[in-house]
C-alpha cells in the first residue's frame, strides 16, 4: 500500500462517517465567523431553535464592512452597522469569542486566526469565506464554506463533504530578490488557469516553499480558490513550529512537545501518489501582474497586454476581448507602460507584516508619484499594525505620501467606503481583479506589495528586481 | 429547502466563461442580513446602466437594454446555461439566492466552482455538469430558437430538448435525495450525534490541544 498524502491524514483523522457513495460526515476543530456570512446561519439556527454545537471552537471578527478610518465615530452606513451590531449581538448571545471593531487584535479573519495561533497543524478549518484556503499554510484543511454550511457547522460541529483529489504542485529552484510568493502563486494560476485546481485539494512543496518564511506561505495558500481548489496546503516544518511557539493561544497549549510532535507528522509521506502534478521551476520568474478581469489573465512585468487574435480558443478570445475593453488597454502594450491612478496595499493576501516590510524598503525616502490619485495602507490586523508602528515603518509610509489607515479588507472588496470610481486603475496586492471587485468600473492590477510600492512611487509598473538586488 | 423533482422552462444563455460570483451578486447586496430579496440585484452591475445600492426602489433603474436576461424573449426564464468555471470565486451564498430568488432552477455549464455548486443544492438549485461540446450546442440552439425550453426530470436525470432529443446527466446521489425531498440537512447530520460525541471524546484524549478554550 502506497503512503498518505498530507490532505489524506486530515481527511482520515476527521472523518466520523462514509457512506457508499462517498459522502462522509467530517468533524470541524475550528470555525472562523465573519459579519457577512454569518447573519443568515445565527438566524437559522434560532428558527430552528438549536444552539452551537462547540462554542470554543468559533472566533469571530467584523472585518469587511469596517471603516478604515476614525474608527471611535462607528459606521457611518446603517447597512453596514447593522451588519457589524448584528454579529456583535450574536455572539454575546450564544457565548463566542468576538474581537470587536475597537479591540486591538481585530482585523481580517484570515489575518488574526493564525496571528493568534487560533489555526493549528491538523486541523479542519472553515470559514464562510473562500480564502480560508490562506491557513492550509500550516498543514491544516482549510476551505470556505457557503452560509448553509455555517449553519450546519454551528449546529453539528460537522460538515458533509466529498473527498477532492490530490493535486501537487511543486514549485522548485530560488527566486530572485525582488520575486515574492504573490508572484508565484500568480505564475501557478496563470499556468493550470482558474479552473486548473477544481476537484482537489492543493499541496504546494518544493524548494521555494520550504525557503518561504509563514507569511508568504499564507499568500500561496490564500491563492488556491483563485486556482479553483477550495483548499492549500503546506507540509509542516521547523518555519511553521517556529511561528507557532511565539503566538498568544499557542502558550497555553500545555502539552505543548506532544502537539509538536503530533503537527511533524501533517507532512505527505515519501511514497504518497497524488492524482495530479504541476512542477515549475520560479528560478527566472519575474514578478507578475495581471492585465484581466481574471486573475489566469496574467503575465510578468517585462511582458506585454496580449493580442486576443492570437488565442486559438474561441471562447477564451471573447473573454479576453471583454476584459481588455473592461480595462481599457490595448494588446501589445508594455506593462511597465501601465499607469495606475490608485494604489492598494492590504487584503488577507498580503497584510502582513513581511508585506509591509517589503512594502516599506521601496518606499523608504521616496515620494508618491504626481499621477497617484490615492495610496492605501491598510494593515490585515490591529496587532500588524502595531508591530509596524513600531518598526516606524507608518512613517516611511506617510512620509513617502501614503495614507496609513485602520485594519480591515478595505478596498479589497470595497465594502466599506473606500472603494475606486468608475474608470479608475488600480495597483492592487489583494486577490480578485473582477469586473467592479474593488468599486463599480474600476480597474484592478493584481501585484505583490513590492511592486504595488514601486508602481506609487513611479506612477507606472516597474521591475522590482531592477531596484531590489542593490 | 423547496423540492426540485422536474421543470420545464425557458432557457436563458449567459455567454462567458469565469461568470462570478461578484457579478452574479455585486458586494453592496450582501450587507442584508436576510436570505431574500436579492432577484432584482442578481447581475446588477451587467442588468442596470445606473449604480444600485441595497433599499433602493429598482423598478425606475433604467436597464441594460444589450443584456441578456433584459430581452423580452428570456423573460420568465428559469435554466441558465453557462460556460466554464461559472460562480467561481467569493463563497457568498447570496448569489444562489439571488438566482433563485429571480426564478432559476437549475444552471448547467461545463464546469463549476466548488463552493458555488455546493451553494445550489443547499438552496434547492440543480447545477448541471455537461461536456462543453453539449453545452456549446445548446447555446447555438437557444440563441436562434426564440423561446427554447428544456425539460429537467431529476428523478430520470435526463434533459429533454424540444425534438424530444435528450441527455444524460450525472448527480451524487446523497444529493439528489435532498433535493427531491427538499431535506434539511441538519437534521440528517443529527441523527448521528452519538458518533460525533464519541469521536470528540476520542479526540480530546489523543489531541486535547485541538479542544482548549480561545482566551477572552
Ligand atoms: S481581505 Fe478581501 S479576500 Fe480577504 S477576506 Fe477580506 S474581502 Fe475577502
Amino acid at each position: 500500500m502506497s503512503g498518505m498524502t498530507l490532505y489524506d491524514k486530515l481527511w482520515e483523522s476527521h472523518l466520523i462517517r462514509e457512506d457508499e457513495a462517498g459522502t462522509a460526515l467530517l468533524y470541524i476543530d475550528r470555525h472562523l465567523v465573519h459579519e457577512v456570512t454569518s447573519p443568515q446561519a445565527f438566524e437559522g439556527l434560532r428558527l430552528a431553535g438549536r444552539k452551537p454545537w462547540r462554542t470554543s471552537s468559533i472566533l469571530a471578527v467584523p472585518d469587511h464592512n469596517v471603516p478604515t478610518t476614525n474608527r471611535s465615530a462607528g459606521i457611518k452606513d446603517p447597512v453596514s452597522r447593522t451588519q457589524v451590531d448584528t454579529l456583535d449581538r450574536n455572539c454575546a448571545d450564544f457565548g463566542i469569542t468576538e474581537f470587536s471593531m475597537l479591540d486591538p487584535r481585530q482585523g481580517i479573519v484570515h489575518v488574526i486566526g493564525p496571528e493568534q495561533g487560533a489555526t493549528l497543524p491538523g486541523m479542519t478549518v472553515v470559514c464562510g469565506d473562500s480564502h480560508t484556503s490562506t491557513h492550509g499554510a500550516f498543514g491544516a484543511l482549510a476551505f470556505g464554506i457557503g452560509t448553509s454550511e455555517v449553519e450546519h457547522v454551528l449546529a453539528t460541529q460537522c460538515l458533509i463533504q466529498k473527498k477532492s483529489g490530490n493535486l501537487q504542485i511543486r514549485v522548485d529552484g530560488k527566486l530572485a530578490p525582488g520575486v515574492a510568493a504573490k508572484d508565484v502563486v500568480l505564475a501557478i494560476i496563470g499556468k493550470i488557469g482558474t479552473a486548473g485546481g477544481t476537484g482537489y485539494a492543493i499541496e504546494f512543496s518544493g524548494a521555494v516553499l520550504e525557503a518561504l518564511s509563514m507569511e508568504g506561505r499564507m499568500t500561496v495558500c490564500n491563492m488556491a480558490i483563485e486556482a479553483g481548489a477550495r483548499a492549500g496546503m503546506i507540509a509542516v516544518d521547523d518555519t511553521t513550529i517556529d511561528y507557532l511557539s511565539r503566538r498568544p493561544y499557542t502558550q497555553q497549549v500545555d502539552l505543548w512537545d506532544r502537539a509538536v510532535n503530533a503537527w511533524r507528522g501533517f507532512v505527505s509521506d515519501a511514497d504518497a501518489t497524488f492524482d495530479k502534478h504541476v512542477s515549475l521551476d520560479a528560478s527566472a520568474l519575474a514578478p507578475q501582474v495581471t492585465w484581466g478581469t481574471s486573475p489566469e489573465m496574467v503575465t510578468s512585468v517585462d511582458g506585454y497586454v496580449p493580442d486576443p487574435d492570437q488565442e486559438p480558443d474561441p471562447v477564451k478570445r471573447d473573454g479576453m476581448c471583454k476584459a481588455l475593453d473592461y480595462m481599457d488597454l490595448q494588446p501589445g502594450t508594455p506593462i511597465t507602460e501601465i499607469r495606475p491612478d490608485h494604489v492598494f496595499i492590504g487584503s488577507c493576501t498580503n497584510a502582513r507584516i513581511e508585506d509591509l516590510r517589503a512594502a516599506a524598503a521601496v518606499s523608504r525616502g521616496q515620494t508618491v508619484a504626481a499621477g497617484i490619485k490615492q495610496a492605501l495602507v491598510v494593515p490585515g490586523s490591529g496587532l500588524v499594525k502595531q508591530q509596524a508602528e513600531a518598526e516606524g515603518l507608518d512613517r516611511v509610509f506617510r512620509d513617502a505620501g501614503f495614507e496609513w489607515r485602520e485594519p480591515g479588507c478595505s478596498m479589497c472588496l470595497a465594502m466599506n467606503a473606500d472603494r475606486l470610481a468608475p474608470g479608475d486603475r488600480c495597483a492592487s496586492t489583494s486577490n480578485r481583479n473582477f469586473e467592479g471587485r474593488q468599486g463599480q468600473g474600476g480597474r484592478t492590477h493584481l501585484v505583490s506589495p513590492a511592486m504595488a510600492a514601486a508602481a506609487a512611487i513611479s506612477g507606472h509598473f516597474v521591475d522590482v528586481r531592477d531596484t531590489a538586488g542593490r | 429547502m423547496e423540492k426540485f423533482i422536474s421543470l420545464t422552462g425557458i432557457v436563458a444563455p449567459m455567454d462567458r466563461p469565469n461568470v462570478d460570483t461578484d457579478a452574479i451578486i455585486p458586494k453592496q447586496f450582501l450587507k442584508s442580513i436576510s436570505r431574500s430579496g436579492f432577484g432584482p440585484n442578481l447581475f446588477d452591475e451587467w442588468r442596470y446602466l445606473d449604480h444600485g445600492e441595497p433599499g433602493m426602489d429598482h423598478s425606475g433603474r433604467t436597464l441594460n437594454p444589450e443584456f441578456v436576461l433584459n430581452q423580452e424573449r428570456y423573460q420568465g426564464a428559469s435554466i441558465l446555461l453557462g460556460r466554464e468555471n461559472f460562480g467561481c470565486g467569493s463563497s457568498r451564498e447570496h448569489a444562489v439566492w439571488a438566482l433563485l430568488d429571480y426564478g432559476f432552477r437549475v444552471v448547467i455549464a461545463p464546469s463549476f466552482a466548488d463552493i458555488f455548486f455546493n451553494n445550489c443544492f443547499k438552496n434547492g438549485v440543480l447545477p448541471i455538469v455537461l461536456d462543453s461540446s453539449t453545452v456549446s450546442r445548446l447555446f447555438t440552439a437557444v440563441e436562434t430558437t426564440p423561446g427554447y425550453r428544456l425539460t429537467v426530470d431529476l428523478l430520470a436525470q435526463r434533459i429533454t430538448m424540444p425534438d424530444k432529443d435528450s441527455i444524460a446527466f450525472e448527480v451524487d446521489r446523497f444529493r439528489k435525495d435532498c433535493l427531491m425531498r427538499g431535506l434539511d440537512d441538519i437534521g440528517l447530520t443529527l441523527q448521528h450525534t452519538a458518533a460525533i460525541r464519541a469521536y470528540e471524546e476520542r479526540r480530546r484524549a489523543e489531541a486535547p490541544w485541538l479542544f482548549t478554550n480561545l482566551p477572552e
